[in-house]
C-alpha cells in the first residue's frame, strides 16, 4: 500500500494496464509531452512512447471516432477528454457508434475503448470547465459508466474499465484529484464494475451519492452525528448500477437522500429515485429526496458555491426527511 | 515530404465516347480484369435496379439507391487487396458484394432483419454507416492503428458531396494527415444531399481542393469511368503502402435516382439534366468501350446479366426464408456481459407475449 493521491492514482492505473498489456494506447489533447493538463497522464510518454501516448489534434470528434477504428485493429484506447464539457462533440461518435457497434456485428466484434474524463465543479474555473455530463453517458445503451471518489478506487476502476471488453466511461472528480489521498494497493489492483461500496454506515437514512459528492454526503454525516445515523453508499458504477446494495441499504434506513452535482430533471439521482420507487417503495418510510445541481447552466464561480450541492443542503434534506 | 497541390483542373477520365473523345487504357490490366470488372459493374447494377423493384413489392423496406455509383464502387474496390478495410455508407449498402458478401445478408439489412449484420472481420468491410460521414474517423484510426502494428493494410472510405460538410469528416481528414494514415478518402460527389445542391453544400471551388486544408493530395476523376476511378485509387493505394499517408479523391457524378425510395425528386431536380446524364450511365459506357475493344459480345453481356439476376432471385428467397428473428435478439449483443435487468426485461415480454 502506498499514500496517493486520486489523479496520482489514476497515473498509476495507466502505468500498470499499459504495462501488463501492449494493445492499451492512451490519446488525448495534451497527454503526451506535457501528462495531461491536470497531469494524470505524466510519465507516459517516455515510458510507452509516442505511438501508444498520443498528442491528437484538438478534436474530440476525431479522438472517440479514430479510437473506434483503433480497435477494430486490435487497440485498446484510453481517450481522455481534457474537461467534462470538452467531450460535447464525442457524443456524435458516443451514441451513433460507441454504444452500436458491437450490436451491429451481432457480438463478433468487441469495442473495449475507455473514455476517461476529468469532471465536476467547485475549482474556480471558466465556463463550461465545470459540468456533470453523467446523464448523457449512461443513458446511451452499449456504454458503461463509473465514477470513483477514492484514490484506491480511482486505481481499480479505471484498470476495471480498461480490461471491459466493452466501452466504458469513468468520470473523475477534478474537484477532489489533488485533495482525496488515501492507501491505494501497488502493483495490479481491481475493482469491479456493478459493485457499490458502503462508506459509512449508519441506521436512520441511506445518502445515496457518487464522485466528490461522496465528499459532501460524509460531511454532512459528520455535522449530522448524534442526530442521525447516517449511511453513506458510493456508487462507484452508475451503469451497471449495483441495485442490490442500493436496496439492501435503504431496506436497512428506510429513508434515501440522493446527492449529484448534474442539474436535477433526468439527472442520475432521477433513476435511482425510480429504482426505489419499483422495488424499495414498501421499505421507504419518507419521500425520497434529492439534493443536486438547479436547472440552470452551471454559473460563474463567483456564485459556484450556491449551486454545488452543500452539506448544508444535504443536512436540511435529512432533517426534513427525518421529520416528515 | 510529398507535395500537396490545389486538385487536379480537370475530370480524369479513360473511357472514350466512341466518336471524339478517344478511348485510353490503364496499364497493367488484363483482358480478364476488364471483364471482371464488368461483372462486377452488372452485379451492382442488377442488385440496384432489383431491390427497388423488392422496394415497390414490399419486399424490402426504405432502400438508398445507388443506380449510377456502381463505377465508383467497382472501380475504387478493384484497386484495394483482400486485406484491405471498406467502410461504406448506407449508399455503398451492397458493396460487400465485391468482397463476397452474400446477396442476401445485404437484402436482409433493408428487411430490417438482424441477419442483415454482418462481421465485418468475414469480408473486411465496416458495417453500413448511416449517420453522414461518421464513418470516416473509423476508417482513419483503423488505418493508423493498423500502421501502429506493422501491418501493411489500408483502408478506403467512401462518402457522398454532403458528407463533406459534416464535422466527422473534417475531423478524420484532419487525424489521417497528422497521423499520416494509409486511408484513401473516396468522396462520390453526386451533386446533391437529397434536395440540397452542391452550390449550396460548399463554396469550396472543388471538394477536392479541400484536400489541401489536411495535407494531402486530392484527385478528382469522372465517376462514371470505373476505369479513371481503378487508376486514381490504385495511385492512392500505392501512396499509402508507401507510407505517404492519405489521398483525397472526388469522383463526381450526377444522381440521376431518387435519393431513396421514400424521396420524390420531382420538385427540386431539373428532370432534363437528369435524362442527358442517363444517357452517360456508368455501366453502359463501359459496356460500349469493351464492345470497341471487342472483349465484349452480346452473348456474353447477357450470359452476366443472367447470372446476376438469378443470384438476386436465389438471394431474395433466401432472405426471404429467414425465420423471424427471436425476441432475445433485442436485449443481446450491446454488451459483452449485459446489465442483469436485461435479462429481466427479456423474462418479462415473453411472460407477457405468451412465449
Amino acid at each position: 500500500m502506498t499514500q496517493l493521491l486520486l489523479v496520482e492514482a489514476v497515473n498509476e492505473a495507466l502505468h500498470v494496464e499499459m504495462e501488463r498489456d501492449p494493445a492499451v494506447l492512451v490519446m488525448g489533447e495534451d497527454v503526451g509531452r506535457l501528462g495531461g493538463v491536470f497531469r494524470a497522464t505524466v510519465g507516459l510518454q517516455d515510458r510507452f512512447g509516442a505511438d501508444r501516448c498520443v498528442d491528437t489534434p484538438l478534436a474530440e470528434a476525431g479522438i472517440l471516432g479514430t479510437a473506434v477504428g483503433l480497435c477494430m485493429a486490435g487497440w485498446r484506447p484510453v481517450c481522455e477528454m481534457q474537461y467534462d464539457a470538452f467531450s460535447y462533440p464525442a457524443l456524435d461518435q458516443l451514441i451513433n457508434h460507441v454504444g452500436r457497434y458491437r450490436w451491429r456485428t451481432r457480438g463478433k466484434m468487441s469495442f473495449p475503448l475507455v473514455v476517461r474524463m476529468p469532471y465536476g465543479g467547485g475549482v474556480r474555473a471558466p465556463e463550461l470547465h465545470d459540468d456533470s455530463p453523467e446523464t448523457y453517458y449512461v443513458h446511451t445503451p452499449g456504454v458503461k459508466v463509473a465514477i470513483p471518489s477514492t484514490p484506491a478506487d480511482a486505481k481499480g476502476l479505471l484498470a476495471a474499465a480498461i480490461r471491459d471488453p466493452d466501452p466504458v466511461v469513468v468520470f473523475e472528480p477534478k474537484l477532489i484529484y489533488r485533495t482525496a489521498r488515501g492507501e491505494v494497493p501497488e502493483g495490479e489492483h481491481v475493482v469491479p464494475l456493478g459493485e457499490a461500496r458502503v462508506a459509512r454506515e449508519g441506521s436512520d437514512v441511506t445518502l445515496v451519492a457518487y464522485g466528490a459528492m461522496v465528499v459532501v454526503a460524509e460531511r454532512a454525516a459528520d455535522a449530522l452525528e448524534g442526530e442521525a445515523s447516517c449511511e453513506v453508499l458510493d456508487l462507484r458504477t452508475l451503469k451497471p448500477l449495483d441495485e442490490a446494495a442500493l436496496l439492501t441499504s435503504v431496506a436497512k434506513t428506510g429513508r434515501a437522500v440522493l446527492v449529484q452535482e448534474a442539474p436535477r430533471v433526468c439527472g442520475f439521482a432521477a433513476e435511482v429515485a425510480a429504482v426505489l420507487a419499483e422495488k424499495a417503495i414498501f421499505d421507504l418510510r419518507g419521500p425520497v429526496l434529492r439534493v443536486t445541481g438547479y436547472d440552470v447552466p452551471y454559473p460563474h464561480w463567483q456564485l459556484e458555491d450556491a449551486y454545488m450541492p452543500s452539506v448544508e443542503r444535504v443536512v436540511d434534506a435529512v432533517r426534513r426527511l427525518l421529520a416528515a | 515530404m510529398s507535395q500537396v497541390l490545389p486538385a487536379e483542373g480537370g475530370l480524369r477520365r479513360i473511357i472514350g465516347d466512341g466518336a471524339t473523345l478517344p478511348d485510353g487504357e490503364v496499364e497493367g490490366l488484363s483482358a480478364d480484369d476488364l471483364l471482371a470488372l464488368y461483372r462486377n459493374l452488372v452485379l451492382l447494377r442488377t442488385y440496384d435496379e432489383r431491390s427497388v423493384v423488392y422496394h415497390r413489392q414490399g419486399r424490402i423496406g426504405t432502400y438508398a439507391i445507388f443506380w449510377n455509383h456502381e463505377a465508383m464502387q467497382v472501380g475504387s474496390v478493384f484497386a484495394l487487396e483482400e486485406r484491405d478495410w471498406i467502410f461504406p455508407s448506407y449508399r455503398d449498402s451492397a458493396i460487400g458484394l465485391l468482397r463476397g458478401m452474400p446477396v442476401s445478408t445485404v437484402l436482409s439489412w433493408w428487411r430490417g432483419h438482424p441477419a442483415g449484420w454482418w462481421n465485418p472481420h468475414d469480408y473486411n468491410v465496416a458495417s453500413i454507416c448511416v449517420p453522414i460521414g461518421t464513418q470516416v474517423p473509423h476508417a482513419v484510426g483503423f488505418a493508423w492503428g493498423s500502421r501502429l502494428k506493422g501491418e501493411d493494410r489500408v483502408a478506403i472510405v467512401n462518402f457522398g458531396d454532403g458528407a463533406t460538410s459534416e464535422g466527422s469528416f473534417h475531423e478524420g481528414a484532419t487525424f489521417a494527415g497528422v497521423m499520416k494514415a494509409p486511408v484513401i478518402f473516396f468522396c462520390n460527389n453526386n451533386q446533391w444531399a437529397i434536395s440540397t445542391p452542391l452550390a449550396k453544400q460548399t463554396a469550396a471551388p472543388t471538394l477536392a481542393d479541400k484536400a489541401i486544408g489536411y495535407g494531402m493530395p486530392g484527385l478528382r476523376v469522372d465517376g462514371g469511368d470505373v476505369l479513371a476511378v481503378y487508376e486514381a485509387t490504385r495511385e492512392a493505394v500505392a501512396r499509402a503502402r508507401a507510407g505517404e499517408g492519405p489521398t483525397f479523391i472526388e469522383a463526381v457524378t450526377y444522381r440521376v435516382a431518387p435519393h431513396a425510395t421514400a424521396d420524390d425528386p420531382s420538385s427540386y431536380i431539373d428532370e432534363e439534366r437528369v435524362e442527358e446524364e442517363k444517357e452517360h450511365e456508368c455501366v453502359g459506357r463501359y459496356e460500349r468501350y469493351l464492345k470497341r475493344l471487342g472483349l465484349l459480345t452480346e452473348e456474353h453481356e447477357e450470359q452476366v446479366r443472367k447470372g446476376a439476376l438469378e443470384l438476386m432471385r436465389a438471394g431474395m428467397a433466401e432472405a426471404e426464408a429467414e425465420p423471424p428473428p427471436d425476441l432475445a435478439l433485442v436485449f443481446e449483443h450491446a454488451y459483452a456481459a449485459p446489465p442483469p435487468g436485461l435479462a429481466d426485461d427479456l423474462a418479462e415480454l415473453r411472460r407477457i407475449l405468451g412465449q
